[in-house]
């Protein structure tokens, strides 16, 4: 993944970005720091060519571009990403099973198309309790969504990301709704069935030890650009720390 | 004690405003002569209404069964007409709607074609079916499909552009179509108010399809032109009676269900 010269100005003035550049290799895993109101999430949608106000020399998704190209070829393109929301973005009135299964929607021809539980081949069905099961969730599949605590959309969530057989994932903050334990817990599994799946990943973080343990790489944004670009273990967490430091005035 | 007095009371008092209050109060002056409105001549209708309910009595009890059988065929031509309606109305919202059209130049042509069904009154409709298809209610229950798509097409895209836009990008994010939005995520999301809509679509394709029958669209409505026009003003009053049951009837099912749907999600 390629992101060239992208610059963001929302139609309220806000300028958000200024020529940010940045690629991030196949089998990488990048973690993504900075404050709140950064910019990381809007970074990612803006990546994959989401936000249609940002104007940038391009982004390109396995040497394809992802701007100026026909519907058919970026909706290809965008199969192969499986995104995890910041804020989950779960059909509410669908149930967890469904919202798992509609990550499978993707992979197969447009002509053949899933969209509830209830009519998805048997194959499908146990793939997506399977998910479900590894992420702890095997007896809420017929709750819907909008009946999971925060911490249970998370998880059918990163179960629909997977659900995709992607070859990158994006994960806005994938722990953010979880307990520190359940945190930890979903994180392991998380790196480990993405590990599995060869997929590269990046993800957002505000937890330090999570971005040092799990990333070989970490990015970190503020003012507009990316102000850090390291591996992993190459600084100490206080080091890092300073990506949040007050020296700029930045509102919130 | 405080020495300020209060504010005038015509503090926004304008002349212009004051001209329209004199202008706006002339032309409806000017209506009610151009009608030839008259309260005696109104009055003097009086003694007609007392003489006119006098005829409507005794109701024409013995024609129930025929007119109950006309009753029942304007109750499903509303039916009909409706699900036809709703029918075509669902797919035309993957077009109508700001966030599944493919492009605001389609949504523009299909947004048109549905405010033409639906500023076209029905009982033109009617008029212009009965000419196509004949005397009958099919006639009926097409111009009520033409109302309906009217007012569900409005409605039904509406509701589709209310709907949360999180899920809906999440759906295009994993390379999603519109149809993928539209089915997994619009759908389901907007069902409590498809639903809803639907069944006012129902109410109003009842009380307009009585009315449909009296240009030859078939049902009650017939049978009230008829009864009127031979001055059977006993069978007119049964009619509207009957009529009167199944408007109620209708509204009170379709709130029950409405609030059995509102109430469970
Ligand atoms: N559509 C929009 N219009 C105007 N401003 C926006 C819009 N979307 C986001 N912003 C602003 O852009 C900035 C960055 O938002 P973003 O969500 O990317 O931050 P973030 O780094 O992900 O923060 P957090 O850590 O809280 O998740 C914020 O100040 C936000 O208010
Ligand atoms: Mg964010």
């Amino acid at each position: 993944m390629r992101v060239k010269s992208l610059s963001l100005t929302f139609a309220n003035g806000l300028k958000l970005f200024d020529g940010i550049d940045f690629s991030v290799d196949e089998g990488e895993r990048v973690a993504i720091i900075g404050r709140n109101g950064a910019g990381k999430s809007t970074l990612l949608r803006a990546a994959l060519g989401m936000i249609p106000r940002s104007k940038s020399e391009g982004e390109w998704l396995y040497g394809e571009p992802m701007h100026n190209i026909s519907g058919r070829k970026r909706r290809r393109l965008l199969c192969q990403v499986g995104f995890i929301h910041q804020r989950h973005n779960l059909v509410p009135r669908a149930t967890a099973l469904t919202n798992v299964i509609h990550g499978a929607m993707v992979r197969y021809h447009p002509s053949f198309r899933v969209w509830n539980q209830a009519l998805a081949p048997a194959h499908l069905r146990d793939e997506g309790m399977e998910l479900l099961e590894r992420v702890g969730l095997a007896d809420r599949a017929l709750n819907r969504a909008s009946a999971l605590s925060g911490g249970q959309s998370q998880r059918v969530a990163i179960a629909r990301a997977l659900m995709q057989r992607p070859k990158l994932v994006i994960a806005d903050e994938p722990v953010a709704s979880l307990d520190p334990v359940a945190g930890e817990e979903v994180m392991e599994l998380f790196s480990r069935l993405v590990a599995e799946q060869n997929s590269t990943l990046i993800f957002v973080s505000h937890h330090l030890p999570h971005a040092v343990r799990y990333a070989d790489r970490i990015l970190g944004v503020r003012d507009g650009r990316i102000d850090l670009d390291c591996a992993a273990d190459a600084k100490s967490i206080e080091e890092l720390g300073n990506i949040y430091g007050d020296n700029d005035d930045d509102d919130d | 004690m405080t020495t300020t007095s209060p504010p005038t009371r015509l503090h926004s008092f304008k002349p212009i405003n004051f001209a329209f209050g004199v202008a706006g109060l002339a032309l409806l002056i000017a209506s009610f002569n151009a009608i030839e409105f008259d309260i005696f001549e109104i009055l003097e209708g009086g003694p007609r209404l007392t003489r006119l309910l006098g005829q409507m009595w005794p109701l024409n009890f013995p024609a129930v069964p025929r007119l109950l059988d006309q009753l029942w065929i304007t109750f499903l031509m509303a039916i009909c007409g409706t699900s036809l309606g709703i029918v075509i109305s669902l797919p035309l919202v993957l077009f109508a709607a700001r966030n599944l059209t493919p492009h605001p130049i389609v949504r523009f042509v299909v947004r048109t074609f549905i405010s033409f069904c639906r500023t076209v009154p029905d009982l033109i409709w009617a008029l212009i079916f009965v000419i196509v298809v004949g005397l009958g209610p099919i006639a009926g229950a097409l111009a009520i499909m033409m109302d309906s798509i009217g007012f569900l097409g409005k409605f039904f895209s509406e509701a589709s552009e209310e709907q949360d836009v999180g899920p809906q990008e999440a759906i295009k994010a994993m390379g999603g179509s519109r149809l993928d939005v539209a089915m997994s995520v619009v759908l389901p999301s907007a069902m409590p108010a498809f639903t809803s809509d639907a069944l006012f679509a129902m109410e109003k394709a009842v009380r307009a399809s009585v009315i449909l029958g009296l240009v030859g669209a078939g049902g009650i409505g017939m049978e009230l032109k008829v009864s009127m026009d031979l001055f059977q003003y006993e069978t007119a009053a049964m009619i509207i009676l009957l009529i009167f049951c199944l408007v109620v009837a209708v509204e009170q099912v379709s709130n029950r269900l409405r609030g059995a749907i509102i109430g469970g999600h």
